[in-house]
């Protein structure tokens, strides 16, 4: 498989204000990334680099083995964007904005203009200012996959969408990829990212922490466990591996990573009334990341 | 790629500053329009306007620009029309220069143009070359409005039409001049929140430098405002501009195109949450 986009120590400070530090990553090419980090972790600033609206204080960016920046224009021909926040020309129609985008691309997008905009519900005869949030995000769908991009950077795209269109967004979303478009997809909320993805990359505070595939995070390594007990003040769990431990008068439940034997050895020394072991999900796995 | 032009940048960009460009033009002409209009009066007194310029103040005829102004001639009576055309010129050029980028960070529309296919070169080549068109056009209907007044108006009386052609044509760099600066400073800076203000800010402050050094008679500043270098009261006196003034005009045009382009290439834009 080849590599679709590559991060090499990239690195970007807007004055002394911290972007992002020494982030690198390779997505290989039919990939559906999840990128995920609270807000003003650097989400943003990473898409911005690889799409050159902005440039690297340092490190490197490519995209189908290609500099980011050196060959951006001839890149972009095969990059779609949907940028957290869609602003556009207010006074022009829809129809004619997603028309003017069309013509910077080199083949006919018409018909895949009327298809995705039949499909995202949009009207096309309405003015860009007359729209509502949700529906400009409905531009933004159609303005980011009109030309049939090979790669598409989504920051945040589902806010303003109801559940509804987000649902049939997601669909779209699988259906590019099912035909090997590579998906780069950022979010601050896990779980759409974990209905979604199949890897993901978590950044917080500029840094890249963690980037694993989903499924192995999910199985391999954390169980969130709550047990029921009347002696939940005598449990003295000084295992390592455990995080986002809570207490309440009637259950204790944390998340436990590691040698599942040990911590049930240590569970079997009180007398429980009940216990759950489940799998967490994402959001619960990473909220440590968070803190 | 490899087009310099972005035809569809330009198309867009054009239209979506014609209205504009037709405004001014109409009103530009409808002054020329009045004053013209009022100079045969002018004229008839001769004698009388002659006596009155002479009890005002010099101060006050320097800050007006009106030093040596022969009201009752048509050549003279058009470089004191010519002085206002130049300012609402100015401004228009300033307006559409500040204007020329910035507008997409405002409106935040940057990341949708900057993420296609195009250079940032092709982006600011197109969007130069549609803001010239505009000034172009507001020239054409300049130039057809000064000859088709006077000549409405002047009646028996002389003009010396290639003098007032070669006056006109000044017009060219002039404007490039606020243009070209204009566009400059909105990438030297982060954000220009009014574009208004600072092409108004920049227009007066060039005004004034001129009007400052007539009545203070500091020779030194007036070097900087093409106000100067395209003063037309003095092109009446002289048959024609002082070249090596003009000529700093065109350097300046040179260096902020250049310094555009140089400070377009590596602009972060800035993000629109």
């Amino acid at each position: 498989m080849n590599i679709a986009l590559e991060a090499d120590k990239l690195t970007k400070y807007y004055g002394k204000s911290r972007g992002i530090i020494d982030v690198s990553f390779q997505i290989k090419e039919g990939e559906l990334f999840g990128f995920i980090g609270p807000n003003g972790a650097g989400k943003s600033t990473t898409i911005r680099l690889f799409l050159g609206l902005i440039y690297p204080t340092s490190g490197s960016a490519k995209i189908f083995g290609k500099d980011a920046i050196r060959h951006g224009p001839e890149l972009r021909q095969h990059i779609g964007y949907l940028p957290s926040e869609v602003f556009y020309y207010d006074n022009m129609r829809v129809i004619d904005l997603l028309k003017y985008s069309a013509s910077f691309y080199r083949h006919d997008c018409t018909d895949r203009i009327y298809k995705l905009a039949d499909y995202m519900e949009l009207e096309l005869n309405r003015r860009i200012e007359d729209l509502s949030y949700g529906n400009k995000k409905k531009v933004g769908i159609v303005q980011g996959l009109l030309h049939r991009p090979r790669l598409l950077f989504l920051d945040e795209p589902t806010s303003g969408l109801d559940p509804l269109m987000q649902r049939k967004f997601f669909d779209l979303i699988r259906q590019e990829n099912a035909q090997g478009v590579t998906v780069f997809f950022s979010s601050h909320i896990l779980s759409e990212v974990q209905r979604l993805c199949n890897r993901v990359g978590i950044i917080r505070e500029g840094r890249i922490v963690e980037i694993a595939d989903i499924r192995t995070l999910q199985q391999n390594n954390y169980k969130k466990i709550r047990i029921y007990s009347t002696q939940t003040n005598d449990l003295h769990l000084n295992l390592s591996g455990i995080a986002n431990f809570e207490r309440s008068d009637s259950y204790v439940q944390f998340l436990y990573k590691g040698d599942i034997n040990a911590i049930i050895k240590k569970l079997s020394e009180i007398d429980l009334t009940d216990i759950i072991i489940e799998e967490p999900t994402l959001e619960e796995i990473f909220m440590h990341y968070y803190e | 790629m490899s087009k310099i032009i972005s035809s569809t940048i330009f198309a867009y960009e054009f239209r979506a500053r014609l209205r504009s460009v037709i405004t001014w033009a109409l009103s530009v002409a409808l002054l020329i329009l009045v004053y013209t209009a009022l100079y045969p009066s002018f004229a008839a007194e001769a004698e009388l306007m002659r006596q009155l310029m002479a009890n005002f103040p010099p101060e006050l005829l320097a800050a007006f620009g009106m030093t040596g102004v022969d009201l009752t001639t048509v050549m003279g009576y058009f470089s004191f029309v010519f002085l206002f055309v130049q300012m609402a010129l100015a401004v228009q050029a300033a307006h559409y220069g500040f204007d020329l980028v910035s507008v997409e960070e405002r409106e935040r529309t940057a990341d949708f143009l900057l993420s296609k296919p195009i250079t940032r070169t092709q982006v600011l080549t197109a969007k130069l070359m549609a803001a010239l068109a505009g000034l172009g056009l507001t020239q054409a209907v300049i130039w057809a409005a000064s000859f088709g007044f006077v000549n409405l108006f002047r009646g028996d009386r002389p003009y010396d039409p290639g003098l007032m052609a070669l006056i006109l044509a000044g017009l060219v760099v002039f404007q490039l001049f606020f243009l070209t600066v204009g566009m400059a400073i909105s990438l030297l800076v982060r954000r220009v929140r009014s574009v208004t203000f600072y092409a108004l800010a920049l227009v007066l402050g060039m005004y004034f430098l001129g009007a400052f050094s007539d009545i203070t008679g500091d020779v030194k500043l007036e070097n900087l405002t093409p106000f100067k270098h395209f003063d037309a009261n003095d092109a009446v006196h002289h048959g024609g501009y002082d070249l090596s003034l003009v000529l700093i005009s065109v350097a300046v045009v040179v260096i902020a195109t250049l310094g555009s382009y140089r400070l377009y290439l590596r602009r972060d834009i800035p993000t629109t949450a």
